[in-house]
Parts: C-alpha cells; structure tokens; sequence
C-alpha cells in the first residue's frame, strides 16, 4: 500500500491535538493554541465567565489585545485624547483595558505604536509563524492561514475555554483544495481573485471545510496578497484557509519584532519547511482556477458570492431553476435597487471606502493612491481611506500617500475596522450606495439600508475619481 | 426538552448572516443579555404577530458571515429554541449549540414544503419532537438531524459551560503536552 500523504492541515491539527488518539467519530479533539488574539467586542462576556467561575487566563504570554472594532476612525485632539461619541463603545473600551490589566494581557490601545485592526497589526508584528494554531473571537481570524498556520474565528465562550485551558473542543474539518494558476492580467489583484473564487464555489461551499490555497499564482503573491485571499476563506464557508509557507514568508518574518531572531530564527525556517502537503496526499474536495481568465470584480447582491467581471451583465435571478436560490437572488436585487440583464458600469457611487482586514495594508493603500495621484475624487463622492493600522499609517505617510489622498480629495483615516462594520460611527446613510475593500457587501453591513459593492482597492479608486461604476483598466 | 410545539417565524431567505440576526452596532455592550429587542433590527420593524413563536424557519447556510456569538443570544433573548434550515454555517451551529439553540437539519424537499405550509397558514404549529426526531406541521411531517447526541445541549445560563468543564477536567494532558514544547510567542516579551 502506497502511503496515503499528509497535507499541511493534517500536520497543523496532529502536532496541536492533546489527546493522544484521535477523537471517535463525532466526537471533538482538544486543540492546543499557540496565540489567542482577542479585542475589545467578543472577549468582555468571556472574561465575564471567568471571574463568575473563579479562573484566571492559563497563558497570558500566548494571548494579545487591541482596540479596532469600535473605536473611532478621527484622529485625537491637540492633548492626545480620542473623542468616543458613544457611551456604550466607551464603556467596552474600557472593560477591554480593565480586563487586560487584571489578568495580565499585554494590549495595544487606541494611539499605541503597535494598535490596529487585529488581522492587520498582529501579522505585522511578527506573531503570527507557520504551524501555529491561532483563534480570535472574529471570523476574519482566517487571514493568518497566509502563514500557514491554522487559523480560525470562535465565539465568546469558546473565547472563555481558550483562556482558561489554552485549548478548545473542536471536530476535524475535511480539506478542500483550491488551485488558482496563471499570471494576473493587468489592474486583477488578490482581491480580484478571491471574490472571482467564491462567485464561483458559492458562500457555503467550504462549510465543514479548511481551504488550502495552491498553485503558481498563489506562491508569485506577496504576503499581504495572500492575506486578502485567506481573509476571505469564510465568505465561501470555510473557517480558515491556507498557504503553504515558503520564501517570501519566510522573508516577511525576518526582522519583525515578535519572530525569533538569530540561531532561534534559522532554526524556525527549517521547522517550517517542513510545514507541506505531500504529493501524495488527497483532499476530500478540489477545484481548478484559471487567473489569467480573471477579471477586475464586482459584486452586485447582498453575499460575497454575488460577484461578477466589471463590465458582466447583473445575472437575472429568473434564470435560476431552483425557487430558493431564486428568491433569495431576486430580494438582494430588490435591496441593492439593481436592474438584472445589464451592466453596473455607469451606475452612481454615493461613497468609497479603502480599508478594513481585507484591503488596508501598505500594498492596498498603494494600489489605490497610484490610481488617485494627479486625480480628484468626485464632487458626488465621499472617500474614506483608513489604513489597517498605526504602522501601516505610518509606513503610507513616509512615503506621502497621506498626501496623495488628501490632495485628491479623501479623508486619512486613523487605524480600525471603521466603515467595513460601522460600528463606530463610520456609516452609510440609509440608501446610500459604496464601493468597498472591506469583505462582507450584507445587509446593512455598512448601516442601516446601506447598499455595499465589495471590490479592489483599483476598482475602489477608480470608481472615486469617476463617481461611478469603473473599469480600472480605463485608468492605467 | 423532549418535544417542542409552537408557532414559528418563516424567514425562507438563503445566506441570512449574521449582521443581520444582529447588526454590529448593537455588538457594543459587554453582555449577553437584552440583544432580543435587536434580533432582525433592521429587519421585521415589529411586524410580526407570532411574538409567542420559539421555532425559526429559514433558508439555506443559515448564520454565515461574523463568529458573533451575540446573533445566538439574540434569538435565545427573543424566545427562539430551534431553527429549522437545510444547513447551518460552521460558527453559528457550534455556537448555538453552547446556548442551548437547536439547529435543525431537513432535506431541502421537505423544507420547501415546510415554507409552503407556513405560507399557507401561517398560525399553523410546528411540532419538532427530539426523541424521534420528526417534525410536523399541519399535513407535512419530516425526520431530520439535529448534532444533539455530540454535543450535549447547554444550560442557558452558562453559555459553552460543559465544554469548559470537560476541558479544566483535562489540566493534566494538556500540561503535558505544554511540557513538550515551547510557546511559539511570547506576546509579553517587550512589556
């Protein structure tokens, strides 16, 4: 019998699992985590249940803490303070800061050097290694897999089992391919790609499944390239999503100041080589994407699946046999006020926001100011450009985008999660319709009746310069 | 709870998300009680007669989008006890399952006639009976999964309590397995 391989996911969730022999069927193993990083909306009921049940955090070395979700996007006054308008997101702010203090987890508030979104900041800090197992209370917690580590949203209380056990119950998901070859055609970036993925597997293909990311378009991306990919995983189902570590991993962590260093970090690189599927190995499902096919996309409903080329005809639900599947595609039409059978290219943008965990690292912001430098945004466009964190802000001003977007007409943002959510205030008015990086186009994602387009931050920019629905490659 | 009978919301929408069960900007608080009143805020504007429903009835990958755990005790706060779908996404059933919400599982012919009866007659009672694992409302009657024998349904008043109680009961392993290694970070290192 030839030996049947291992992929990486196998390798991951085997060298993490606590008990000695595999659960039975149906039946959860303990999982070991590496790294817990929390923030201030999903971890104040779970610090709750610890003190109710008289327990302190297992590893507070292995866990971290910023300020992203509800904090405000302005930047603070001439004394350094920020201006929370909302009582309640002062109150969890402060619960988050109290928190931390009394079991002990370093945290990165609002102005810290190290503060941003979490998916954003801990990356670039160096936390995140190959072959680690890394939770959040946050879906988008699949944005590390671009490490090759296991890496996966959780809820509140399973936020509390972690920092009482460092560990959680969970069943073996199944391994689900997804081989993306090809060069990108100019004005298609990642963001193209993974939006092109999910329009074409659906928003729950990967239920019950971890992506592993392959191919040669994948290994030629840069490591904030491949996080917009992985970011996206659970829009297409999948709790976490992941890429097989390499070089240009390797060379991003080089230097960062929470990876090892010297001896310790060669020693790493070797361990992490190790970190692959075999060739031999099977997945329980795979799929085929050619990227030199793939275009500038759009979406045009109210999930991440409803997504398109540009310049394709909004897809007629009529056409679609089964009655769930059509009703569900005629209401978000109806939501987003969008005829079926003709294009979007025209269509008016009431606002533009570059930002969120998807899309707000330097290379995105960089993307979006070569496409609004010696341009102006629309007079019908608000834009709002919100870097992913401080040191991502401050890398953009070393290099003058802030100016670049300012002088075009946009508003430099402070670090958060800002508009991709609204939950700090950073909304649609009702009705209005964005071009947006963020990841998720639902209802009322963005504020109440708000209409949302996900898109790259190209697309994004050029859409702000026209006011309307844009063909990037228009502006190259 | 052996068998359930009441009257049932019908949502028969595919990919209803999280953000919308419970919009982010009711996710600032640090509790987990009270979010009833926002379940489907921008959503049912109080329309609904059925405020005595504890059935759910909805479309397809039900609770995808955001780990918001805050979705589940929304619905629990507003009364609900069980959804009834033809699937969940992954977040939201583990979820439910730490707060004692039921996420049942039909096959999509019988849930289409599901709709088609709530449709109909929309005071019509859906009977969900755990032990056999039949549905029944009015001429229709279905089996269905529900993941209740992995898992054992939780009290609602200690959300994931019997998970954290199986996992503290296995201190010595997971010691052990600390023993064999060092941690990857150290997030305390330059403090």
């Amino acid at each position: 019998m030839t030996d049947p391989g291992t992929t990486l996911f196998d390798r991951i969730w085997d060298d993490h699992r606590v008990n000695a022999a595999p659960a039975p069927d149906g039946g959860p193993d303990t999982l070991y985590i590496d790294l817990h990083l929390i923030h201030e909306v999903t971890s104040p009921q779970a610090f709750s249940i610890l003190r109710e049940r008289g327990l302190g955090l297992r590893r507070p070395g292995q866990t971290v803490a910023t300020m992203d979700h509800s904090i405000p996007s302005t930047p603070p006054g001439p004394d350094g303070r920020y201006v929370i308008e909302d009582p309640d997101a002062e109150v969890q702010l402060a619960a988050l800061a109290r928190n931390c203090d009394e079991f002990g987890v370093p945290l990165f508030p609002m102005g810290h050097e190290n503060q941003g979104i979490v998916h954003v900041t801990a990356p670039e800090l160096g936390l995140v290694q190959p072959g680690m197992t890394i939770v959040c209370g946050d879906s988008h917690t699949a944005t590390h897999g671009a490490f090759g580590a296991l890496a996966f949203g959780i809820g509140t209380s399973q936020v509390a089992h972690v920092f009482a056990t460092q560990c959680l119950l969970a069943h073996r998901p199944r391994t689900f391919e997804i081989r993306i070859d090809g060069a990108l055609q100019p004005g298609v970036t990642a963001k193209d790609v993974i939006l092109s993925v999910i329009a074409g597997i659906g928003t729950e293909a990967g239920t019950g499944h971890v992506f592993e990311y392959t191919g040669t378009t994948i290994r030629a991306m840069s490591m904030e390239e491949r996080m917009t990919v992985t970011n996206m995983s659970i829009e297409g189902g999948a709790t976490a999503g992941l890429i097989q570590p390499d070089d240009t991993t390797f060379d991003y962590l080089a230097g960062r100041q929470y990876a090892p260093r010297g001896a310790a970090f060669d020693d790493a690189v070797a361990r992490w080589r190790r970190l692959a599927t075999d060739e031999s190995a099977a997945y329980h499902r795979s799929v085929e994407i050619d990227a030199r096919r793939v275009e500038p996309m759009i979406t045009y409903g109210t999930n991440p699946g409803m997504g398109m080329a540009v310049h394709e005809p909004v897809p007629d639900p009529a056409a679609l046999t089964n009655a769930s599947d059509r009703r569900s595609a005629q209401r978000a039409l109806e939501y987003m006020r969008i005829e079926p059978g003709k294009p979007l290219l025209g269509h008016p943008v009431e606002v533009v926001f570059v930002g969120s965990c998807t899309n707000s690292r330097l290379s995105d912001l960089r993307d979006a100011a070569r496409i609004l430098e010696g341009r102006k945004v629309s007079d019908t466009v608000r834009m709002l450009v919100v870097p992913g964190s401080q040191r991502t802000k401050r890398a953009a001003e070393d290099e003058g985008l802030d100016t670049i977007f300012k002088t075009a007409g946009a508003e430099w943002r402070e670090p958060g999660c800002s508009m991709c959510l609204a939950m700090n205030g950073d909304r649609l008015e009702p009705g209005q319709l964005s071009v947006s990086t963020s990841n998720r186009n639902f209802e009322g994602r963005q504020g109440p009746s708000g209409r949302t387009i996900l898109a790259s931050p190209l697309t994004a920019a050029a859409c702000a310069v026209t006011g309307v629905i844009t063909d990037v490659r228009e502006l190259l | 709870m052996e068998t359930l009978a009441s009257h049932a919301i019908l949502l028969p929408i595919d990919n209803i998300d999280t953000d919308r069960i419970i919009p982010a900007r009711f996710l600032i608080t640090t509790k987990t009680k009270g979010l009833g009143r926002h379940f489907f805020s921008d959503w049912m504007h109080g329309s609904s007669a059925l405020t005595d429903a504890r059935v759910l009835v909805v479309g397809h990958n039900f609770g995808c989008g955001s780990s918001r755990e805050h979705a589940v005790w929304a619905l629990a706060d507003f009364g609900i006890e069980a959804v009834v779908s033809t699937g969940f996404a992954d977040i939201f059933h583990a979820n439910a399952l730490r707060n004692g919400l039921i996420p049942v599982v039909v096959g999509p012919e019988d849930h289409e006639k599901l709709v088609t009866e709530l449709e109909t007659s929309p005071e019509q009672e859906v009977v969900i009976d755990f032990a056999s694992r039949r549905l029944s409302c009015g001429s229709i009657e279905a089996g269905f999964t529900a993941a209740i024998d992995t898992v054992r349904i939780e009290d609602r008043e200690t959300p994931g309590g019997e998970e954290l109680d199986a996992l503290l009961r296995q201190a010595d392993l997971i010691g052990r397995h600390e023993a064999g290694r060092q941690p990857r970070v150290d997030t305390r290192k330059d403090l």
